[in-house]
């Protein structure tokens, strides 16, 4: 698999998604990432592998604990294209606006 | 600048919603006159549209020509279906990925003079899966994009 397909294949876990949406907020231990889900702690620790492995998170070591944390330059690539296409239809349609105008002047509402 | 909102309702789809202060007469006529086309579907800046045909007509082709500074890009199409100044039907296919066809709609509404275009793009997954790297128009991506859009507005 190639990088991408990593990021791809790690966001398309709804529990993957929601433990990023929480390391979005700060780092946290897997103890405090294991909260909210009712999973088990090796379920979780194999969905943070598939996350580290796809380069979105990163683990820290301090002392015994080992927060996770997000890894945003991971989701520029892929975010890019997205947004460069919201980009060019805005660029679009406000010369579209424009182009109605002149229509609008050149042609009064009957 | 208006703005434009842009959704993936499902994993194939992206749709892009924009209204317009002019009637919808004018905004379809903008849509389908080669001579208008030309003048604001250009794409990013320095970008130029040399060549614009359309033949509007169900089973019709047409053909966007894009140059800048250093390339060139066509893309090309026929219309499935045509409701005059209400909707449009057609296929998108862009030279640069020649395996990936779109389907494109766009649905013409308008209320109390303001009109809205709203543009449905529905990708074909089993043709897209394999292109990742080559074209982002994947459904792995819209998904991610998806979940990014609700991760990225979290961050400050």
């Amino acid at each position: 698999m190639s990088s991408l397909d990593h990021v791809f294949h790690a966001l398309s876990d709804p529990t993957r998604r929601a433990l990023l949406a929480r390391l979005v907020e700060g780092e946290a231990t897997v103890a405090e990432l294991l909260q909210p889900f009712e999973i088990s702690q090796p379920s979780i620790s194999r969905h943070l592998k598939v996350l580290e492995d796809a380069g979105l998170i990163s683990t820290r070591i301090s002392g015994n604990a080992r927060p996770r944390r997000i890894e945003p330059a991971a989701f520029e690539a892929i975010s890019d294209w997205l947004e460069q296409y919201r980009m060019i239809w805005s660029e679009n349609y406000a010369r579209l606006d424009d182009v109605l105008e002149t229509m609008k002047t050149k042609e009064p509402k009957t | 600048m208006r703005p434009l909102a842009m959704t993936t309702p499902t994993e194939t789809t992206i749709v892009i919603t924009r209204s317009f202060d002019a009637p919808k007469s004018l905004v379809w006529r903008a849509h389908t006159d080669p001579e208008l086309v030309k003048r604001w579907l250009t794409g990013p800046s320095g970008h130029t549209m040399p060549e614009c045909e359309i033949d509007l007509r169900v089973g019709g082709a047409y053909r966007y020509v894009w140059e800048w500074a250093d390339g060139r890009m066509v893309a090309t199409g026929t219309f499935r279906e045509i409701e005059s100044e209400e909707r449009l039907l057609l296929t998108e296919v862009f030279d640069i990925f020649p395996d990936n066809e779109t389907l494109v709609e766009q649905v013409f509404s308008e209320q109390d003079g303001q009109s809205t275009v709203v543009m449905s793009l529905h990708y074909d997954s089993k043709e897209t899966r394999d292109g990742v790297l080559q074209s982002p128009m994947d459904e792995g991506l819209e998904a991610s994009y998806r979940s990014l859009d609700a991760l990225v507005a979290k961050v400050p």
